[in-house]
């Protein structure tokens, strides 16, 4: 007997898979040796997949045997999804003609690392998790490497495969251990295992620490971070950003889904083990984050730290932590995604500037860029109106509610201290003057359109937070039947 | 009695390998050479250190090889049920086989099967 098979559920995975499809065709048609219109061609894919999304909204079914859900939860994280890639594919376009790297597998590779993710917030069985993890990550390890030649590019490509191997690998005899202590990688069916006294069984409780393991990594938590700063810096920015946003966005959402619908009745025990892990991410990323000297590696230091933030919502769980953290992702893609677009507009002696001290003087020169960039920074530091401010108060505020308050207190005072090294880029760029030859921008048309869209993304939520957050909490719903 | 169609199969199996081996023994001239006396590998040397060093041509051969392992592997128990599963089977296969031709096709295009 047949499953049964909706289409619908994964209408739109489909459609960036279908996209990326076309994009393998068109880019063996002999052309002029630009690849713009792949990118135009990718861009209409991911749009097409959030109005799929939009479409979508509202229904809640399982598909395939429960392999698939679609929910809110899925809908709303297919959103934050496309724009993490759609400001990818838009930041890209001129970023790789300039640096000699312009191919048309780039743009397909991001497009199937995001059918990786789709899959991945959609996933009802952890066998499917692992499958979209997979399908993201591969992508991503080509794409890490993509300036090949470069020393740093081999090192970033390289140390993100060995490692996310070996995260796999911690991942996949989890799920055989869940497997074994519960008869089922059916997340359900896992839930009812648990309240019928599965929980109590060491096979279980060792499979769900080398799940945390395999999440950890690609969340990069501490102490499975190690690999972060040094891919991050290799990366082409625009990978960077996508891996920074994108990949982080669907693992939470993974991880969000097991411990909301299979592990919810021992929130208790497991929030124990997030409480550490959120305040080892956030102090060591902000602690080290104050001594880099290269954006991208400071950068790299506090998406660790906001994975800190992120997993203060995780612990206190519920519709309010879990919502927090929905909306804290959107938050997050926009404001990381426009400070990566514009690292990647500056050029100094025909390089990358990627120093804190190329900064110095932007703003007499490129004031716009400067305030964009001003303005992305203030909400990664937290302050109002920008989006950040809003969505570190809903993830610490939840944490009060469910009786945290130590774990908000710890949040705050990391705030406090991140608020240095973020002001100081913007102290290099209004008070500082240059020395040397000076740091450029290179215009390019589609990315100061990617940077409009994060910069109404950073402003919107920022000032009109809450029908965003109403969408956040109304889409964890599901996962708390 | 249902195992002995499986019987005759073995039995079949086994005869056609005995008389490829034995009737050559019986027959067949014997001219021999180092060549034809060693082991054979794929034209390879089969006697080599191994931390010796090879192309890596051979690892995206071995990729392409996939293609094709994984589309029988799907294909084989596909046909086993294929009345079952009717017009709906069909289209399901061939948008499968479409998405794998399509990888071939881009293999292809990009010179990923000439050698040099």
């Amino acid at each position: 007997m047949l499953p049964l098979i909706s289409f619908r559920a994964i209408a739109p995975g489909m459609a960036l898979a279908a996209t990326a499809c076309l994009l393998l065709l068109l880019d063996l048609l002999p052309t002029r040796g630009r690849k713009d219109h792949l990118a135009v061609v990718g861009l209409a894919g991911v749009v097409l997949s959030m109005i799929l999304s939009l479409g979508l909204w509202g229904s809640d079914e399982r598909a395939f045997n429960g392999m698939v859900r679609l929910d809110g939860f899925a809908l709303f994280f297919n959103l934050v999804i496309g724009f993490a890639t759609g400001l990818v594919l838009l930041l890209s376009i001129d970023y790789l003609r300039r640096q000699g790297m312009e191919s048309g597998e780039f743009y397909i590779l991001v497009l199937f690392s995001a059918v990786g993710m789709t899959l991945m917030a959609g996933a009802g069985d952890l066998i499917v998790i692992f499958l979209g993890l997979e399908v993201m990550s591969l992508s991503l390890y080509v794409l890490a490497g993509w300036f090949e030649g470069r020393l740093e590019a081999g090192e970033a490509s390289m140390k993100y495969f060995l490692l996310g191997a070996f995260a796999s690998g911690f991942f996949l005899y989890g799920i055989a251990l869940i497997f074994g202590a519960t008869g089922s990688t059916n997340l359900d069916r896992i839930a009812v295992a648990v309240a019928g006294g599965a929980a109590r069984d060491p096979l279980l409780i060792i499979g769900f620490g080398l799940l945390v393991a395999g999440f950890g990594f690609k969340i990069s938590s501490v102490p499975f971070h190690m690999w972060t700063a040094d891919v991050y810096q290799g990366a082409p920015t625009s990978v960077t950003a996508l891996i920074a946003t994108g990949s982080k966005a669907a693992a939470f959402a993974a991880l969000l889904r097991v411990l909301l619908s299979a592990l919810r009745t021992v929130q208790p025990d497991w929030a124990v083990l997030f409480w550490g892990l959120a305040v080892l991410s956030m102090t060591a990323g902000n602690v080290v984050a104050l001594a880099q000297q290269n954006i991208k590696r400071m950068l790299a230091y506090s998406s660790i730290a906001h994975a800190g933030y992120i997993l203060v919502g995780v612990v206190a769980g519920g519709a309010l932590g879990g919502g927090g953290v929905l909306f804290y992702l959107l938050v997050y893609t926009f404001t990381t995604a426009g400070a990566f677009g514009v690292i990647l507009l500056l050029e100094r002696d025909g390089r990358e500037a990627v120093a804190v001290s190329d900064l110095a003087g932007l703003a007499t020169r490129h004031p716009v860029l400067a305030l964009t960039f001003s303005v992305f920074l203030l909400s990664l530091v937290g302050i109002p109106p920008t989006a950040g401010f809003v969505g570190k108060f809903y993830l610490f505020g939840a944490a009060v509610r469910t009786g945290y308050v130590w774990l908000a207190v710890i949040g705050v005072v990391n705030s406090a201290i991140a608020a240095y090294y973020y002001l100081r880029l913007i102290v290099f760029m209004y008070m500082r003057e240059p020395e040397g030859s000076p740091t450029v921008l290179v215009p390019s048309l589609p990315a100061g359109l990617a940077l409009a869209v994060a910069l109404w993304g950073v402003v919107q939520l920022g000032v009109l937070p809450a029908p965003f957050l109403d969408l956040a909490q109304a889409a964890v719903i599901p996962l708390l039947r | 009695m249902e195992y002995v169609s499986l019987l005759m199969v073995f039995a079949v199996a086994a005869g056609v390998a005995g008389a490829l081996m034995g009737i050559p023994l019986l027959i067949a001239p014997k001219r021999t050479s180092p060549a034809k006396q060693a082991p054979f590998e794929c034209g390879k040397d089969p006697v080599a250190v191994a931390e010796g060093r090879f192309a890596i041509k051979f690892s995206t051969i071995a990729i392409f090889f996939i293609i094709f392992d994984i589309e029988l592997l799907f294909v084989w128990p596909w046909a086993t049920i294929y009345r079952t599963l009717g017009w709906f089977g069909f289209v399901e296969m061939m948008v499968f086989l479409g998405v794998l031709m399509l990888g071939f096709l881009y293999i292809w295009k990009k010179r990923g099967l000439e050698w040099e």
